[in-house]
C-alpha cells in the first residue's frame, strides 16, 4: 500500500502504468472477442481459451529461438492454432455443443489441463520470451518509457480485431456464422451446414487466440501456466461488455488492462492475479445484483 | 432385495472393510485416508452440484479455510503463529506434546467446521443468487482468488507455505487420521442422507428441477441454497483440517486452495459415480482414487496429462456416471417388461 504515496508524489508513474495497461488491454480485448464469438455462436464457454494464447506464444518463442523474426509467428500461430481448433472441434467439441453449459465448462477445463501439462512436460515451466529486437521510445523527458514492441502488438491487435469484424460482415462463411448465432435452427433450415460453421468458428477463435499469444510472447512473457488468467480476463470482458458488443469489448479490454496494471503496482505484484480473480467475482456479483432488481437472472 | 436393503448392505460392508483395512494393508494407509476424505469431498459437492443443480468449482475454498484454520489453531494454542511461520515451524523451540497435539487438533477441527460454514453463509449470500454458468465461473474465480490471497499473506506463511505441527515421535498419527477421516466420511454420508430425507431435501431437489417454480411455491430459495452450502462447508472444513495434517505441509495453491486440481477432482468424482444419486459419489471417489494412484505410480511425469484426458473422456462420453448408467438401464428394462 505504500506505493500509493509513490503515485501521489510522482503522478507521471501513473501515466506510465496506464499506458502499459492500455497497450496490453488490446490483446485482452482480442482474446475476449474470440470467446464472445464461440459463446455467442456455439453457446459454449471455452475455458481453454487461455491455453490457445499460451500455445500461440510458444510458436513465436520457438521461431525466435530458431533465429527467425517472431513477427512471422503471428500469422503462423494463427494458422497452426486454426488447424488445432478445427481438430479439437471434430474430435471433442462437437459432442458437447448441444449439452448444457456446465458440461462444456468441465470438458474444456479438461482440455486446459491436458494442454497446460503437455506444454509443461515438453518445454518446462520456465518463463520464455520471444525477442523482437525492437527498442524503446522515451516520452516526457525520459520519465515514461514506451516499448516499441508493445505499441506494435497494440496496433496489430486492433488491426486483427478490425479484420475479423470485416470478415464476419462480408465473407460468405462470416455471414453464415452470424446467421447461426442468431438462430441455429433457422440457419439449418435455410441450408447452412451448422456443423461446418461451428468448426470454422472454433478454429477461428483458436486462431485469434494464437495470434494474441504470439503478441504476448513478444511484448510480455509466457509460461505454461498463463492460460487460466487469460480465460478469466476474456470471460470478465465479455460479461461486462455483453455478447456481440465489439466496441464494448475493446473498451472493457483496455480498461481491464489499465486497472490491472495500476492495481498490480499499488497492491504489489504478488497480488496482481488475486486482483484479476477477485475482480471477476466482484463483476459477477454486481451484475447479478443489478439483474436481480429487474428479475432477469436467466438472460 | 430392495434398493434400500441393498444400499445398507453395501454401506455396512464398506464401513467394516474400512475398519479393518489399516491392519490388512498398512502400507497404503495414507492413500486410504485420502480416499475417505475424497468421499467426503464428493458427497458434499454432490449436495449442491447433483441434488440442487448448482455446479460449484469453489468448494475448495472451504477445504482451504479448514486446512489453514486447523493448522493455525493447533499452533496458536501454544506459540505465536507469526513467529512459528517465520521460523518455518522448524527448530527445537516448537514442540508439541501428545496431549497438546490432540487438544489442538480437536479444537482446530471444530473451529474450522464453524469457520467454513460461516464463510459459506457470507459468500453464499452474494454468490448463490447467480445461475448456471455464472455461478460455476464465479466460484472458480473464488477458489483461485482465495489461493492467491493466501499466497500473499505473511502471517500464515505466504507463498512458501506452512508446516503443520509435528506430533511426538511415537505418536500413531497415521492411524489417528485414518480413523478420523473414516468417521467423518460415515458421519457425512449419514447426515447428508438424512438431510435429503427431510422436507428441506425435497426443497433442494425442487430448486434443481425448477428454481422459479420452487420460489413461486413459497420457498425462500436463496435461504435454502445458502443453508445447503453451509452444510457442505461444515464437513468440508473438517475434511480440510484432516487433509492439511495428512499432507504435513500446506502450500497455499497446491494443497489448501487447489482449485485446478482438488476443486475439479471433486466434481469429477461425483460425475464419475453419477451425480444426484445416493451412493454415486462414493463409487466415483473410490474409482477415482484408484485411477489417480495408478497414474501417479505408472505414468509419473505424465500423470496430470493423463488425468486431463480422463476428465475429457468422462465428461464427454459418460456424463451420467456409473450409478446413473445402471439406473437408466434398469428403467429402460422396466419399460420394456411393462410393454411385453
Amino acid at each position: 500500500m505504500s506505493n500509493i504515496g509513490l503515485l501521489i508524489d510522482a503522478p507521471i508513474l501513473l501515466v506510465q502504468l496506464i499506458i502499459d495497461g492500455l497497450l496490453i488491454g488490446a490483446v485482452f480485448a482480442l482474446a475476449a472477442y474470440g470467446m464472445a464469438l464461440v459463446w455467442g455462436v456455439m453457446k459454449i464457454i471455452n475455458i481453454c481459451q487461455g491455453e490457445f494464447v499460451m500455445l500461440g506464444g510458444y510458436v513465436a518463442v520457438l521461431l525466435s529461438e530458431a533465429g527467425y523474426s517472431p513477427f512471422i509467428g503471428v500469422p503462423l500461430a494463427a494458422v497452426i492454432l486454426f488447424i488445432l481448433g478445427w481438430l479439437l472441434y471434430k474430435t471433442i467439441i462437437f459432442r458437447i455443443v448441444d449439452h448444457d453449459l456446465f458440461i462444456s465448462i468441465l470438458a474444456t477445463f479438461g482440455l486446459l489441463i491436458i494442454l497446460q501439462q503437455l506444454m509443461n512436460q515438453v518445454f518446462g515451466s520456465d518463463v520464455r520470451i520471444a525477442d523482437s529486437g525492437l527498442g524503446t521510445w522515451f516520452a516526457f523527458g525520459g520519465l515514461v518509457t514506451i516499448s516499441q514492441v508493445k505499441v506494435v502488438a497494440f496496433i496489430l491487435a486492433i488491426v486483427l480485431a478490425g479484420g475479423l469484424v470485416y470478415f464476419l460482415k462480408s465473407s460468405r462463411i462470416g455471414q453464415a456464422i452470424r446467421a447461426t448465432a442468431q438462430n441455429a435452427r433457422a440457419a439449418r433450415v435455410l441450408g447452412i451446414n451448422t456443423d461446418h460453421v461451428y468448426a470454422v468458428t472454433y478454429g477461428l477463435n483458436a486462431a485469434i487466440c494464437g495470434a494474441c499469444g504470439a503478441l504476448v510472447a513478444m511484448a510480455y512473457t509466457i509460461h505454461p501456466y498463463i492460460g487460466l488468467p487469460y480465460t478469466v480476463r476474456s470471460f470478465m470482458i465479455v460479461v461486462v461488455a455483453g455478447l456481440g458488443n465489439i466496441v464494448g469489448v475493446i473498451l472493457a479490454g483496455l480498461g481491464l488492462g489499465a486497472a490491472e496494471n495500476v492495481a498490480g503496482f499499488v497492491l504489489g505484484a504478488e497480488y496482481q492475479l488475486a486482483f484479476v480473480f477477485s475482480l471477476l467475482v466482484i463483476v459477477l456479483v454486481v451484475r447479478n445484483w443489478r439483474l436481480a432488481r429487474k428479475r432477469e437472472y436467466l438472460k | 432385495m430392495s434398493d434400500k436393503t441393498a444400499n445398507f448392505v453395501i454401506f455396512s460392508a464398506l464401513v467394516a472393510l474400512g475398519l479393518v483395512a489399516p491392519f490388512l494393508f498398512p502400507a497404503y494407509m495414507a492413500q486410504m485416508t485420502e480416499l475417505w476424505l475424497f468421499i467426503v469431498l464428493a458427497l458434499t459437492w454432490d449436495l449442491l452440484g447433483g441434488k440442487m443443480g448448482y455446479n460449484s468449482f469453489g468448494n475448495v475454498v472451504f477445504l482451504g479455510i479448514g486446512v489453514y484454520a486447523t493448522a493455525v489453531i493447533q499452533v496458536a494454542l501454544l506459540y505465536d503463529v507469526g513467529a512459528y511461520n517465520a521460523a518455518r515451524g522448524g527448530g527445537t523451540e516448537f514442540v508439541f506434546s501428545a496431549g497438546d497435539y490432540l487438544r489442538g487438533l480437536a479444537l482446530g477441527l471444530s473451529a474450522s467446521a464453524i469457520l467454513a460454514a460461516l464463510a459459506a453463509i457470507v459468500i453464499g449470500i452474494f454468490v448463490l443468487g447467480m445461475r448456471g454458468q455464472y455461478f460455476a465461473i464465479c466460484t472458480l474465480g473464488l477458489g483461485i482468488a482465495a489461493g492467491e490471497i493466501a499466497g500473499g499473506w505473511d502471517w500464515i506463511g505466504a507463498g512458501s507455505g506452512m508446516t503443520v505441527p509435528q506430533p511426538p515421535a511415537d505418536f500413531p498419527s497415521g492411524r489417528l487420521f485414518y480413523y478420523l477421516s473414516l468417521a467423518l466420511a460415515v458421519i457425512t454420508f449419514v447426515a447428508l442422507t438424512w438431510v435429503m430425507s427431510t422436507r428441506f431435501g425435497l426443497a433442494i431437489n425442487a430448486i434443481r428441477d425448477d428454481e422459479d417454480k420452487a420460489e413461486a411455491m413459497g420457498h425462500y430459495t436463496t435461504r435454502i441454497k445458502v443453508t445447503a452450502w453451509a452444510i457442505s462447508a461444515l464437513f468440508l472444513g473438517m475434511a480440510g483440517g484432516i487433509y492439511g495434517n495428512l499432507k504435513r505441509f500446506i502450500d497455499p495453491v497446491d494443497v489448501a486452495f487447489a482449485a485446478p486440481t482438488i476443486g475439479v477432482w471433486m466434481v469429477l468424482m461425483a460425475i464419475l459415480g453419477g451425480k444426484g444419486t445416493i451412493i454415486g459419489p462414493i463409487v466415483g471417489a473410490i474409482i477415482f482414487q484408484f485411477t489417480k494412484e495408478f497414474f501417479w505410480t505408472y505414468l509419473l511425469g505424465w500423470q496430470r496429462v493423463a488425468l486431463g484426458v480422463l476428465i475429457v473422456v468422462i465428461v464427454v462420453f459418460f456424463p451420467q456416471g456409473i450409478v446413473g448408467y445402471i439406473r437408466d438401464r434398469r428403467a429402460a428394462r422396466l419399460i420394456r417388461e411393462k410393454r411385453a
